[in-house]
């Protein structure tokens, strides 16, 4: 890490090593579509291209960007440069981990019951109100959602064990 | 000509009744619920309506329900610039200048510009439609595969290279986007392409979960990242502002012409109010005197792309009504209704359904009318909403961005594609890449490739078929002007600064 | 839950008015406890997306449930996502799909693992036609005309437009070559409505657009229609484009291509739901038949009214199952993982 360069700052992965990380993931992505294109045929039949010409020359490109972009990042003289403060990198966790936990319960306790637990956990947790508070927005937009999107637009949406314990 | 003025004004006498009118404010406010919510358009508002218009004229109906789609219309722009959250692909460009206005605290503003757009792009199209229908309808039929791909070589052509970010950043952000388009049936072949024996892989990457995640998501990354607020606080509440920006939109008459030009152009031809918007903003931040300072929060990126898009969604209709070809979902939700009303939407229904016909055209002009005034006295309510502390509005934007992405497919897969799109947005922007090149190629990407490939099959592989006609040479041509424009630029004022006056030396 | 319902039905009270006839109690005890799901395995538009919702529209306009019906495009795959989803939706009684060709032409064609044997069969509600249609001013006054000129000139001479890849329109059009002797273009397009478009506009040569799609060409004198792939000719006389009306159609084979082809429009169920629910249904789809909007759709839409539940019903998919894997095998439209 560069802490010594630039103290006052506070520390955190440097910008290098994120731009390095993100151009390795693409070019990661990359691979996976050259092989993907590979299997349906890259090639250019009679009537014109077929199913993996344009994938696979894409993620050709995709690949080769990746490539300058990491050689051009690590090109860069170390200026001390952090992608985040870990402090910063800790809050956008806050969101990010409760956030992907509700993406991951959605499809089995339904969309209402997850998000009224979401909107709780932030409300009471970042905006600290009083439990009546939280209580009323995190029951009353779920119900509110419900009633517009299941009752009047018909839309169903993902519903878990409550719902049917009620009889949807 | 003057028999087709005649037909208007009974229009007009059809629309006015109180009746239809009552219907109109119902579609509109229906209309702009659905277009704010993530989740809902235009074709559900009109799918629940539909039963009940059955027993209704299909004057009337038709009234209701394409007021919803008015109302649609204008509720999109809202999400985009109070959330950075596109709820349609045309209103992805809107986000680029109306999304840094409203941090900066000039919500009300980007709000009553996009309104304003709408309306102007919106009413121009329809005097468009008014005056020249039938000569309309002849052009669409002008377009097949060949010209179809260079409109959206011509779309890409004149956004790409206008971003400040390095080059091989924009290449591999608009590639990438090309890549997550191609994944899941390749319409051309029937074959599944990069799905690897993934059941969840066979939809791809629509668009829609793409944008909720990278802008969406990733800004509520970013604004943890910065501290726990939304900074559009300062938003004025009144309704001056609506009139203050009145009284500055004048100025851009000219960029509202050339909008309204290239939305009713690409409307007519099948390619759609996406490449539209796209294209007039483009074409608007290398015109401009500001043109550098895109996407910082200038009004003029919020007038371009919104102007655009209504232009085209509007004239757009003009295409379904007399050749029975849907522009979009929620037309062709539209369109199955005419059949059940025992209208045949085609050629003959300006023949014989005069008062179908024009009642929806005056419709379209009372519609906006009333849709304007109702959104605009809402703009110091939905500025309002900026108030509301972070920790209460973002688990609710989180939720409905999560309805919004699992209902494109009714999967809840998707809601986990939008988290990890988030990352990625939030990771891509901190690392200075461009996401609009991927949003583009996103949306535009394999709807280019299945044009492509179709031209190619037409001509037996001949490249020679995207030079064959007047139209599309023409089309194409615009295309390399539009990419090669900056180069055309410096040259031009080389060889100008050379003929005239010298620089005075340094 | 009738909140919302009574808000939106304010002011349009009087269309409840004389449909009270119709739903007379039913006669089995099972009744639908939630809103039913029809999922069409196909984007908006469609032909299967406007008869499902046209049937949403049907059931609600004269109250023939008590529950309300939804519509879901699951269109993944090339519908593939719609028929897993109705596969792995075991026991739901609550849950109908409505198929096109791709019930049988996706597995084959992808690889996507499913059969209509993994799903109950409800109703057969309609045979879709197909027609071989020109451009008006082409000189082709019939199929012969048509088929001759493709005789006389070298293999992909003409351009045939059709919607989706290795579908139900690119089988027709390899029985065509078999039947020719000559190779033709095959372009894809998304849907019906544009492949006519396309035809209007003359960058196709012909197409074989189902009644539907074209008709509104047809009435304005831009499409014409050569021949019906069907053993008999289509059973409405009401005129159309001038004096011609659907039975003016000769059949493909009167005009020597014996090339028959109808599409399936009918419902599935998941598999493992109650007898009494698929009871209920086909009451429920009968009673749909009945309707005066019904027969407008069938009309408009020259359709083939066969109607056939059970056994009746499975031998006839068992049937044209087999006839599909024969067409694709010979066509070379099989999956290679199959």
């Amino acid at each position: 890490m560069n802490q010594s360069v630039n103290e006052t700052a506070g520390s955190g992965p440097s910008q290098r090593s994120a731009e390095v990380g993100v151009a390795a993931i693409m070019g990661l992505i990359a691979i996976i579509g050259i092989i993907g294109s590979l299997k349906v045929g890259i090639g250019w039949a009679a009537e014109g291209p077929r199913a993996g010409f344009f994938p696979f020359y894409v993620s050709l490109i995709v690949l080769i960007s990746s490539v300058v972009n990491i050689v051009s990042a690590l090109a860069k003289p170390a200026d001390g440069a952090v992608f985040a403060e870990w402090s910063q990198l800790a809050k956008v966790c806050q969101v990010l981990i409760p956030t992907a936990i509700y993406a991951l319960v959605v499809p089995y306790s339904g969309i209402y019951v997850a998000s009224a637990l979401l909107i709780a956990l932030f409300m009471r947790w970042f905006g600290r109100y009083n439990w009546a508070i939280v209580a009323a927005v995190a029951i009353g937009l779920p119900i509110v959602t419900f009633i517009t999107f299941e009752i009047w637009f018909l839309v169903p949406l993902p519903k878990g064990p409550l719902e049917a314990a009620l009889g949807f | 000509m003057l028999e087709d003025i005649g037909n208007l004004f009974h229009g007009f006498a059809v629309v006015v009744q109180p009746y239809n009118l009552v219907l109109m404010v119902v579609g509109i406010v229906l209309g702009v619920i659905v277009g704010v919510l993530p989740g809902l358009g235009g074709a559900n508002g009109i799918a629940i309506l539909l039963p009940l218009t059955f027993s209704m004229s299909p004057t009337s109906a038709i009234i209701m329900l394409s007021c919803i789609y008015w109302g649609a219309l204008f509720g999109g722009a809202i999400t985009s610039i109070l959330f950075n959250i596109p709820g349609e692909p045309w209103s992805v460009a809107t986000t680029f200048d109306g999304y840094p206005m409203a941090q900066k605290g000039k919500a009300g503003e980007a709000l009553t510009a996009a309104f304003t757009s709408s309306f102007v792009g919106a009413l121009f199209a329809v005097i468009m439609i008014t005056l020249v229908a039938p000569l309309v309808a002849s052009f669409a039929l002008s377009f097949g595969p060949p010209e179809i791909f260079s409109v959206y070589f011509l779309a890409f052509c004149s956004f790409v290279g206008l971003s400040k970010e390095p080059p091989f950043k924009t290449i591999a952000s608009m590639m990438l986007g090309f890549g997550l388009g191609a994944v899941g049936l390749d319409q051309m072949t029937g074959q599944l392409r990069m799905t690897f024996g993934m059941e969840s892989m066979l939809n791809g990457f629509d668009f829609l979960i793409a944008v909720i995640g990278l802008f969406g998501i990733g800004e509520i990354l970013l604004t943890m990242e910065e501290g726990l607020s939304f900074r559009g606080k300062a938003a004025k509440l009144n309704m001056r502002v609506v009139l203050q920006t009145w009284a500055e939109l004048p100025r851009y008459w000219m960029l509202s012409l050339r909008s309204c030009l290239i939305g009713c152009w690409m409307g007519i031809s099948p390619a759609g109010a996406t490449p539209a918007s796209f294209m007039s903003y483009g074409i608007a931040k290398r015109i401009s005197k500001r043109g550098r300072f895109f996407g910082t929060g200038e009004i003029e990126g919020v007038v371009a792309p919104e102007t655009a898009a209504h232009a085209a969604g509007t004239s757009a209709l003009l295409p379904m009504i007399s050749l029975g070809v849907p522009g979009s979902p929620t037309a062709a939700v539209l369109l199955g209704g005419l059949l059940i009303w025992g209208l045949q939407p085609g050629p003959l229904l300006f023949t014989e359904q005069k008062d179908f016909v024009w009642g929806l055209i005056a419709s379209m002009y009372m519609g906006n009318i009333v849709g304007l005034i109702i959104v605009l006295t809402c703009v110091p309510v939905f500025a309002a909403i900026l108030r509301i502390p972070f920790s209460v509005i973002a688990p609710v934007i989180l939720v409905f961005c999560a309805i919004g992405a699992y209902t494109v497919h009714n999967n809840t897969f998707d809601v986990v594609m939008m988290v990890v799109f988030g990352i990625a947005g939030y990771l891509m922007k901190k690392t200075n890449y461009p996401l609009a090149p991927m949003v583009l190629a996103i949306v535009l990407g394999d709807k280019a490739e299945e044009s492509f490939r179709q031209s190619l099959l037409g001509s037996q592989g001949a490249f020679s078929v995207f030079w064959s006609s007047g139209l599309v040479s023409t089309i194409m041509t615009l295309g390399l002007i539009a990419l090669f424009w900056p180069l055309i630029q410096s040259t031009w004022t080389r060889l100008r600064g050379s003929a005239g006056e010298p620089h005075p030396a340094e | 839950m009738s909140v919302a319902k009574t808000v939106l039905t304010i002011g349009t009270a009087a269309f409840a008015s004389g449909v009270f006839a119709l739903s007379a109690l039913p006669a089995n005890a099972w009744e639908p406890s939630h809103p039913i799901e029809i999922i069409v395995p196909a984007g908006t538009g469609g032909g299967a997306d406007q008869m499902a919702r046209a049937m949403q529209g049907i059931i609600t306009k004269h109250n023939l449930s008590k529950q309300s019906v939804v519509v879901i495009n699951k269109s993944g795959g090339a519908g593939g996502e719609g028929f897993l989803d109705v596969k792995n939706s075991k026991g739901n009684d609550h849950k109908l799909i409505i198929t096109l060709s791709n019930l049988f032409t996706t597995p084959m064609a992808t690889g996507i693992p499913f059969s209509w044997k993994d799903m109950t069969p409800v109703a057969m509600m309609a045979l879709d036609e197909f027609i071989l249609w020109v451009n008006a001013d082409k000189p082709y006054k019939t199929a012969k005309d048509y088929v001759d000129d493709i005789k006389s000139k070298p293999d992909n001479s003409f351009k045939m437009g059709g919607t989706g890849s290795k579908q139900e329109d690119q089988i027709i059009t390899v029985a065509l070559q078999k039947a020719t002797g000559k190779k033709m273009t095959y372009i894809p397009y998304k849907g019906g409505g544009e492949v006519a478009v396309q035809l209007v506009g003359n960058h196709i040569d012909s197409s074989v657009n189902n009644p539907i799609e074209a008709v509104a060409h047809w009435r304005a004198g831009k499409l014409r229609p050569l021949c019906v792939f069907d053993n008999k000719k289509l059973d409405y006389h009401e005129k159309i484009a001038g004096d011609l009306a659907w039975d003016s159609i000769p059949t493909c084979k009167s005009a020597g291509l014996d090339v028959e082809y109808l599409m399936l429009r009918g419902y599935f169920m998941p598999p493992g739901v109650s007898p009494d629910a698929v009871a209920y249904y086909v009451d429920l789809f009968k009673k749909v038949r009945e309707t005066p909007e019904w027969k407008k759709l069938m009309s408009d839409g020259a359709f083939n009214q066969s109607f056939m539940t059970g056994d009746e019903y499975a031998k006839w998919v068992a049937d044209a199952e087999k006839l599909h894997e024969g067409l694709m095998k010979e066509a070379g439209f099989m999956a290679k993982t199959n």
